[in-house]
């Protein structure tokens, strides 16, 4: 269960850590919207392992509001990004990949 | 009895965080929006799908089931919308690299001014010849 345990949490460490590089290196804004949205479900994913695991079905309600939290983030971004598409007549420099 | 569940749980488990590792990896190593979009739909819906499986079968009690079940159809709901969204505003602020693309369907026709295309303000279009309206084949 040890072995279990570990693997587990190295695999979600490791997926939230490359996550959190991708977000701090991303070169446009939707590339961190799409890095974050990854990392709230890693959170998500590993507050139902340690719930799973420990058998404590306490974590079981903030598992359904941080995907709420990871829905309503990234769309209403995405439509903010969008809003700011009709302002700038060209795309910005920054933006070529 | 129980220790096959909890076989299949904590196999389902394990699959689903090395299905978040892989997100992080293609994360990092994909070469734009939509690539690094398709690798982090993978835990968005087959991995929270496998770990609420687990979840599911490791906790006892209706209403930790329920509330798991609840999460699962959420995140199928909300992916392909959120998806869409952020895919339609990095094609149109050029996220994309279009050397990459096989196929590129949006770019074929050009928009009319004045027709009416979507919801968005961005689907707004002015004049023909204006920046942002017409596509970039070029780049």
């Amino acid at each position: 269960m040890t072995v279990v345990l570990v693997l587990a949490y190295a695999f979600l460490g490791g997926g939230a850590l490359l996550a959190l590089a991708r977000l701090a290196l991303g070169p446009s804004l939707l590339d961190r919207v799409v890095a974050s949205d990854v990392l709230l479900v890693i959170v998500a994913a590993g507050l139902a392992v340690h719930a799973a695991l420990e058998r404590d079905p306490t974590l079981v309600p903030v598992l359904v509001v941080v995907s709420l939290l990871a829905f309503v983030g990234s769309v209403s971004v995405a439509r903010y990004i969008g809003g700011m598409l009709l302002r700038s007549s060209e795309g910005e420099p920054e933006s070529r990949p | 009895m129980s220790a096959v569940a909890d076989v299949v749980a904590i196999a389902c488990l394990l699959a689903g965080c090395l299905l978040c590792l892989t997100a992080g990896l293609g994360l990092l190593r994909f070469p734009d929006v939509l690539t690094r979009m398709h690798a982090g739909t993978k835990p968005q819906v087959l991995g929270v799908l496998l770990v609420m499986t687990g979840a599911a079968i490791r906790l006892h009690g209706w209403s930790a089931t329920w509330m798991l079940l609840l999460v699962a159809v959420f995140q199928m709901l909300t992916a392909p919308v959120s998806a869409h969204m952020i895919s339609r505003v990095a094609y149109r602020r050029r996220h994309v690299r279009r050397d990459l693309m096989v196929v590129d369907e949006l770019g074929m026709a050009p928009p009319v001014a004045g027709a009416a295309t979507g919801d968005e303000p961005a689907d707004f279009v002015d004049e023909p010849g204006s920046e942002r309206g017409s596509r970039d084949h070029s780049s």
